[in-house]
C-alpha cells in the first residue's frame, strides 16, 4: 500500500520545524511514496518482473535571499537532520539572490477539488501476465513479426508538499501504462515500432489485441524501405510526432528561457508566432487527465491558459523566481504545462493528405536537433512517401530540418484530436521544409 | 566503504542467509547495495541558481532462472523490506527451477582511488570557480550575453553479496565540469558548449587555472557558430575530428554489438559474427580499464572485473559485449559489461569506453582528398535505432571542405547513416587518436550511465548530411 496522507504530513512537519529550529527563515518540503510493479513479456512468455517501493524527500532552506536544496530517499528521523543540517550550512554560505521566496501567499492553492487521478485497482501480476498474452498473440499473428516484447506497469503515488508559510497538500495519483515493440522482417529489411496506452484509470486502457495488432501493422508497414532524393517538400507529422511540436513551444516559453535570454521566442508576447488558424490552451482540470494537477510544483494554484490565440503568443509559463526576474507572477507552471494541446484544424485528416499531390509522412524522427536558441531543427526521420492522398512506399535514412520559427508559421491541423497524453495534437502538416536523402 | 549494516535491523548473517535461501534455486542473481551522494551545483546568469545535496541508499534483489528476470528493490534496508523482496521474486519464479553459479573471476586491478570528490573541495572553493568562470567570460567579449557553470560531484558505494555469501565491493567517484556561453552579436544568437571530467578529485582536473581553458573552448565554438552559413542536405563526404565525434562509433555500432539485442536478434548485426563489418585497418574496442575515466569501473554492476573486449578487429567482427544473464544464454562468458544507473534499475550490457584504434593517415590528408564535403569536429548527442541500423548525430562544430581546402562553419545538422554499412564506407583512418575530455552519458531503457569514447581522425566516404541548403 502507497504511505497514506497522515505518514507524509508527519514527515514534512517534522522536516519544517527542524528547519525553523535551526534558524531557517523559510523552507518547503516535498515528501513523497510510490509503489509500482511492472511485468515483461517477449515473444509470448514472462521475460521480467520487477517491484519498486520508493519514499523521496526534498528539502529547502532559506535564509532570507539565501537558499539550497537537499534530497534523499533515506526517510529515517536520524537521517533526516543530518541533511537539514548540512542543507542549512550551505544556505549560509550561499550567495544571496533578490529573486528567491517562497511563492505568493495569495497564489497558493486554496481548495482542492477531485480530478480523479487515482484509480485505486489493484491489477495484479496474473493479470498482467493474461493481458500481455494477449497482447502478444495478437501481435504475433503475422509471419513477418519475428520478435514481440511487451511490458505491463501499474503505479501509484502519494505526495504532500508543505512550506512554512502554512501551506500543507497532496493528493493520490495513479498510472497504468502498457506497451508493446514489434520487429518485422522481410528479404530486405529488418524493421521497429510500438504502440502504448497509458491512463489514469486501468478501465481506459486499450484492449490488448487491439494494442498488439496496432503496434504490428505499424512495423510491417515500415518493411523494404526507399531513401529519397533531397528537395523541398510538404512534410506531415503524424500525431505521435506532432506533439512534440508543442514540447518544443513549451519549451521555449518557460519563464527561465526568456529570463536568460536563450529562447527563440522572447520578447514576442502580442506577437503572431503561429499561422493564424492556431489556438494552444493548457488545462490542468481535465478530469482524469495525464498531466491534470490542482498545484504546481510549489503549491501555486494553476488555471487554463490560452497560451496561442489565434497564432498570437499569449502567455509564457511561469513560476515564481523566473516570474520575479520578468515582472510576472506566477501562473502555476514551476514544472511546465499541464495538458497541453493545439485545438483542432478545418480539415479533415483525409484532406491533409490530399492537400498537395506528393508530400512526406513521418511517422518516427530520431536525434536531439532542436536547438531553442535559434530555432534551428534537423532530426533523422522514418515515414511515408503520400501521394494524390495515398501511401506509396516507406522511407528511411533521411533527415527533416527547418527552423521552427518559419515551421510555426506554416502548420496547417486536421481536425482528429485526442487527448490520449498530456501533450496532445492533430495530425499536423508544415510547408517549406528541406529533406536530405540520397 | 559503506557499511550497510550498521543502521537497520537487518545483519550481514540475516542478508546472506535470505540471499542464499532465494537464489538457492535459481541459474544467477544477487542482492546489490548501494550508498550515492551527489552535489550538483549550478551558476546561471550571474547568480549561483541552484546548490543542491543528495544522498540516496537502496538494494535491489535479482533472481535469475533461465530467460526469466525477477526484481526488486527498495530505499529501506531492513529485514522486512528485504524480506519482502524475496516473497516477490520467489513468486515469479516459483515454477522455474535453475542451477546456481557460484563462479566469478577475480581481480585486484583498481582503476581509480577510492575518495570522496565531494569532501575533497570545499562548497566555498567550488562556488569560487563557479564565480570566477562568469567573470572571465562576461569581461572577455561584449558578445558575452549567457554564461552557464556547474560542477557535478559524486560518490558511489557498492556491494554485492551473491548466493553462498561471497561479496564483492567498489567505490566509484566521479566529477564533471561544464561551461555554456551564449554570444549575440547582430541580432543572432549561438551557444557553445565544453566540459571535463573522470573518476579523479576536482583538483586534479583544474590545477593550473585549468577551467580558463574550459572556458575558451566554449567561447571559441559559439564564436565559430555565429559566423556559421546554412548547412548543406545530401550525401557526402564527411571528415570527423578525433576524439568526441567517436560517438558515432559509439551509436552507429556500439549499441548494435550489446549482447541482449543479439541474444534476442533484434539488431542488425546479429547474424555477422566473424563477418567483415568494417574496413580493413578498422579496429574498434570497449575498454573499462583505462585509469580515472569516466567510462572505466574496476567491477561492474554484477562483480564482474572489467577488461578490454575487442569488438572488431581490422574489419571484422569479433565480439559482443556482454553481461551474465545474456552470456549464459548465449553460451559464453561475460565481459565486465553489466551495469545499472543505480539500485532502481535492472543490469544490461551496456558500454563502457568505446574506441576506435589509431591508423597511419593525417586529417591533411584526409581533408585534402575530398572535393566537397563536410569536415565535423564536435557533436551534441546521437541516437540510433537497432532494429533497422540507422543513426544520427548532431554537429555543434562543422565546416564545409569545398576542394581539399577546409571553408566556412556550417549551422548544427544531423547526419544520418546506417550502422551495419558505414564502417565499411571509412576510407582512410587518422593516427591522431584521442580520448574525449570526459562528459559522455548514454541512455538506454531509460537508465543513464557515464562512458567515454575515442578515435583518430576519420574519412567516411558517403554519410547523408541534413542541412536545408539543397
Amino acid at each position: 500500500m502507497v504511505k497514506d496522507q497522515e505518514f507524509l504530513k508527519s514527515k514534512a512537519s517534522y522536516c519544517l520545524d527542524l528547519s525553523k529550529k535551526m534558524g531557517a527563515t523559510d523552507a518547503s518540503v516535498t515528501v513523497g511514496h510510490s509503489i509500482s510493479e511492472t511485468v515483461n513479456f517477449r515473444n509470448k512468455s514472462l521475460e521480467a518482473s520487477d517491484r519498486s517501493d520508493g519514499l523521496a524527500l526534498s528539502i529547502e532552506t532559506y535564509l532570507g535571499k539565501r537558499r539550497s536544496s537537499i534530497s534523499s530517499s533515506n526517510l529515517l528521523d536520524e537521517n533526516i537532520k543530518t541533511l537539514i543540517e548540512k542543507c542549512f550550512e550551505t544556505t549560509k554560505i550561499t550567495p544571496e539572490d533578490e529573486f528567491n521566496s517562497l511563492p505568493d501567499k495569495n497564489l497558493l492553492a486554496k481548495q482542492i477539488t477531485s480530478l480523479n487521478l487515482y484509480d485505486e485497482t489493484r491489477f495484479e501480476n496474473d493479470k498482467k501476465i493474461k493481458y500481455l498474452k494477449d497482447l502478444e498473440e495478437a501481435a504475433s499473428s503475422n509471419k513477418q513479426i519475428i520478435n514481440t516484447e511487451s511490458s505491463f506497469t501499474e503505479s501509484k503515488s502519494n505526495f504532500i508538499l508543505a512550506n512554512s508559510d502554512g501551506f500543507c497538500e497532496g493528493y493520490k495519483t495513479s498510472s497504468f501504462t502498457t506497451s508493446c515493440v514489434t520487429v518485422a522482417k522481410d528479404e530486405n529489411s529488418m524493421e521497429r515500432d510500438y504502440e502504448f496506452s497509458s491512463k489514469r484509470h486501468l478501465s481506459d486502457i486499450k484492449q490488448a489485441s487491439d494494442l498488439g495488432n496496432k503496434a504490428a501493422e505499424q512495423t510491417i508497414r515500415k518493411l523494404s524501405p526507399n531513401k529519397i532524393g533531397s528537395e523541398k517538400i510538404s512534410i506531415i507529422f503524424d500525431k505521435r510526432i506532432s506533439k512534440g511540436m508543442l514540447s518544443v513551444f513549451a519549451s521555449a516559453i518557460s519563464a527561465s528561457a526568456i529570463a536568460r535570454g536563450t529562447s527563440f521566442l522572447k520578447d514576442k508576447i502580442d506577437h503572431q508566432v503561429f499561422a493564424n488558424s492556431i489556438n494552444v490552451i493548457d488545462k490542468p482540470d481535465i478530469i482524469k487527465g495525464m498531466g491534470s494537477q490542482n498545484f504546481d510544483s510549489e503549491g501555486v494554484n494553476s488555471n487554463t491558459l490560452q497560451l496561442i490565440e489565434n497564432g498570437i503568443l499569449k502567455n509564457y509559463l511561469v513560476d515564481t523566481y523566473n516570474g520575479k526576474k520578468i515582472n510576472l507572477q506566477s501562473n502555476g507552471r514551476s514544472g511546465g504545462t499541464t495538458n497541453l494541446y493545439f485545438e483542432n484544424g478545418h480539415i479533415s485528416y483525409e484532406d491533409l493528405l490530399k492537400k498537395n499531390s506528393k508530400s512526406l509522412y513521418i511517422t518516427e524522427t530520431i536525434g536531439h536537433g532542436s536547438n531553442l536558441v535559434t530555432g534551428d531543427y534537423s532530426v533523422g526521420a522514418t515515414g511515408f512517401l503520400v501521394e494524390d492522398g495515398e501511401f506509396k512506399y516507406p522511407v528511411n535514412e533521411i533527415t527533416i530540418a527547418g527552423n521552427f520559427k518559419d515551421m510555426f508559421k506554416n502548420i496547417t491541423l486536421a481536425n482528429d484530436l485526442e487527448f490520449e497524453y498530456s501533450v496532445n495534437s492533430p495530425t499536423m502538416m508544415i510547408e517549406g521544409m528541406t529533406v536530405a536523402g540520397k | 566503504m559503506s557499511n550497510f549494516f550498521n543502521k537497520s535491523d537487518l545483519t550481514r548473517q540475516d542478508a546472506d542467509k535470505l540471499v542464499s535461501e532465494t537464489l538457492n534455486n535459481c541459474d544467477d542473481g544477487e542482492l546489490y547495495l548501494e550508498e550515492s551522494k551527489s552535489e550538483p551545483i549550478l551558476l546561471d546568469d550571474n547568480k549561483i541558481k541552484s546548490s543542491n545535496y543528495s544522498s540516496d541508499l537502496g538494494f535491489g534483489f535479482r533472481a535469475i532462472s533461465n530467460e526469466v528476470v525477477a526484481y526488486s528493490y527498495s530505499n529501506e534496508i531492513s529485514k522486512d523490506s528485504l524480506k519482502n523482496s524475496s516473497e516477490n521474486l520467489k513468486s515469479t519464479l516459483k515454477s522455474i527451477k535453475g542451477t546456481y553459479n557460484h563462479e566469478i573471476p577475480k581481480s585486484n586491478k583498481k582503476f581509480y582511488k577510492d575518495i570522496n570528490p565531494i569532501e575533497q573541495k570545499t562548497l566555498d572553493s567550488k562556488l569560487e570557480v563557479l564565480n570566477k568562470v562568469n567573470e572571465f567570460l562576461r569581461k572577455k567579449d561584449r558578445s558575452v550575453k549567457q554564461v552557464t557553470a556547474s560542477f557535478a560531484g559524486e560518490q558511489k558505494s557498492i556491494e554485492i553479496i551473491r548466493s553462498g555469501g561471497e561479496s564483492l565491493t567498489d567505490v566509484r567517484p566521479l566529477i564533471r565540469f561544464n561551461v555554456s556561453v551564449m554570444l549575440e552579436k547582430n541580432g543572432r544568437k549561438e551557444t557553445g558548449v565544453y566540459g571535463i571530467g573522470g573518476r579523479q578529485s576536482y583538483d586534479d582536473y583544474l590545477k593550473n587555472d585549468n577551467w580558463k581553458n574550459v572556458c575558451e573552448e566554449a567561447f571559441r565554438i559559439a564564436s565559430v557558430n555565429l559566423e556559421s552559413k546554412p548547412a548543406p542536405a545530401g550525401e557526402m563526404k564527411v571528415v570527423l575530428g578525433p576524439g568526441w565525434p567517436a560517438i558515432l562509433i559509439h551509436e552507429a555500432i556500439g549499441h548494435g554489438l550489446e549482447g541482449d539485442f543479439n541474444r534476442k536478434k533484434t539488431s542488425a548485426f546479429h547474424n555477422l559474427m566473424g563477418e567483415k563489418v568494417a574496413s580493413e585497418g578498422v579496429t574498434i574496442v570497449d575498454d573499462g580499464t583505462i585509469d580515472n575515466r569516466r567510462g572505466s569501473l574496476t567491477i561492474d554492476d554484477e562483480g564482474t572485473p572489467t577488461e578490454r573486449t575487442v569488438l572488431i578487429e581490422n574489419g571484422i567482427l569479433k565480439n559482443f559485449m556482454q553481461d551474465r544473464h545474456n552470456a549464459r544464454l548465449m553460451n559464453t562468458r561475460s565481459t565486465g559489461s553489466g551495469r545499472r544507473e543505480n539500485y532502481r534499475h535492472i543490469v544490461l550490457p551496456r558500454m563502457r569506453n568505446t574506441m576506435m584504434l589509431s591508423g597511419n593517415q593525417t586529417q591533411d590528408e584526409m581533408i585534402k582528398s575530398v572535393d566537397k564535403g563536410i569536415f565535423a569536429v564536435s557533436f551534441g548527442g546521437g541516437q540510433v535505432d537497432i532494429t533497422s541500423g540507422k543513426f544520427v548525430f548532431n554537429c555543434t562544430e562543422a565546416y564545409e571542405i569545398n576542394n581539399g581546402k577546409i571553408g566556412s562553419s556550417i549551422k548544427g545538422a544531423t547526419l544520418i547513416g546506417d550502422g551495419p554499412s558505414i564502417l565499411k564506407e571509412v576510407s582512410m583512418v587518422g593516427n591522431d587518436m584521442m580520448l574525449d575530455p570526459g562528459i559522455g552519458t548514454c541512455g538506454k531503457a531509460g537508465q543513464g550511465v557515464p562512458v567515454g569514447v575515442a578515435q583518430p581522425s576519420i574519412l567516411i566516404d558517403k554519410m547523408t548530411v541534413g542541412g536545408t541548403k539543397l
